[in-house]
């Protein structure tokens, strides 16, 4: 913690929160702080959902329940838009990706330092709580949701079909063509999961600075002059302006991850 | 001396322009999505509520590349990997 070092300079504070809890080295350092925010997210929201599907009822229902009831047709409906035919995979998957996204996104907006001396007074010095805002997160999932594309495009089209289709498919199936599609589908499907990947840690991540140098203006505070009257009073409402702001930004970056894989998926199992 | 202050001014300067093209497209972007359907909410009103849902969709995908771009502005500003050689 910057704070507790006392006297360290603006460009610490914000390398010391850039850097990861990690265990190993090189290709095999491990994210712990990202590990265990993600799983302990994910387990809040299987528990959630669970307890609220345990305790429905088909009478008037309560508030919780209503409002789980609320997100799970929200979601329905979109993949219902989107995708045509069996939603009984397609739809958790996106209420999963969805929920988890949001909760992940949603450690943007505790306050700063909090998570890190929780964090600290466990006995570790460096910790990120945002796991968007980690490379690794955001293409692990975005890798996974790759692999799902391949298998809904050979489910659908056979391992041959969808052979022919790299081949064969934006400008025709002529032997000389063969080259310049598959190169062209080779591009198209590689920039589906990076560009899934990246958007969303590139919002994590801006998100995460700019509260960064907001929690800034708050370190300059010394005594009772001007200067730090004014860097208090900046910090409370940019602070408060970026937290609004960023609630719209991170429910819709976890609105267009779903939307985005299940288009992903509808559009593997559409023919040329 | 001279050779970190250089690099921090080219970086400077680059991060001006990341940020500033940036915010250009992405405005532009979003000014002429945000009129098309302000006309087609006007013209279609029982279309509004489909078509909110699509522009915050797009809304956000619009500004993802200029936020991209800016975290990737702020990264340099304060990490600056290009001045690591130098030291």
């Amino acid at each position: 913690m910057a704070t507790e070092q006392g006297g360290s300079s603006s460009t610490e504070y914000i390398v010391h929160h850039l850097t990861h809890l990690k265990v190993g080295e090189g290709f095999w350092a491990l994210h712990l702080d990202t590990l265990i925010v993600s799983t302990l997210l994910g387990a809040v929201f299987l528990w959630i959902f669970y307890s609220a599907a345990r305790k429905a009822t088909s009478g008037v229902p309560g508030k919780f329940q209503a409002f789980v009831e609320l997100v799970v047709e929200f979601v329905d409906n979109q993949v219902s838009e989107v995708f045509h035919g069996n939603r009984g995979f397609v739809a958790p998957l996106a209420l999963t990706i969805f929920v988890w996204v949001f909760l992940m996104n949603f450690m943007d907006l505790l306050p700063l330092d909090y998570p890190a001396l929780i964090a600290s007074a466990a006995g570790a010095h460096y910790f990120r709580a945002v796991p968007t805002a980690d490379v690794n997160t955001t293409f692990a999932m975005s890798i996974t949701v790759f692999v799902l594309i391949i298998f809904y495009s050979i489910r659908a089209k056979g391992l041959g079909g969808f052979g022919h289709e790299l081949f064969t498919a934006p400008f025709g199936s002529h032997f000389l063509l063969w080259i310049p599609n598959f190169f062209l589908n080779l591009v198209e499907l590689l920039s589906k999961p990076i560009s899934l990947a990246m958007r969303l840690f590139g919002n994590m991540y801006a998100g995460e600075l700019v509260f960064m140098l907001i929690a800034l203006l708050g370190f300059t505070v010394a005594g009772l002059d001007l200067g730090s009257g004014l860097g208090f009073f900046g910090q409370v409402v940019m602070g408060a302006a970026w937290t609004i702001f960023h609630i719209l930004i991170i429910t819709l970056q976890a609105f267009i991850f779903m939307v985005l894989t299940v288009v992903y998926i509808s559009m593997a199992q559409a023919h040329h | 001396m001279e050779a970190i202050a250089s690099v921090q001014a080219f970086t400077a300067l680059g991060l001006g322009i990341i940020i500033g093209l940036g915010a250009i497209g992405a405005c532009l972007g979003i000014g002429i999505m945000g009129s098309k359907f302000l006309e087609s909410a006007a013209r279609q009103p029982e279309l509004t509520p489909m078509l909110t849902g699509r522009m915050f969709l797009l809304a956000g995908l619009i500004d993802a590349a200029f936020l991209i771009g800016v975290a990737i502005a702020m990264f340099f500003a304060f990490a600056n990997p290009l001045l690591a050689s130098l030291q």
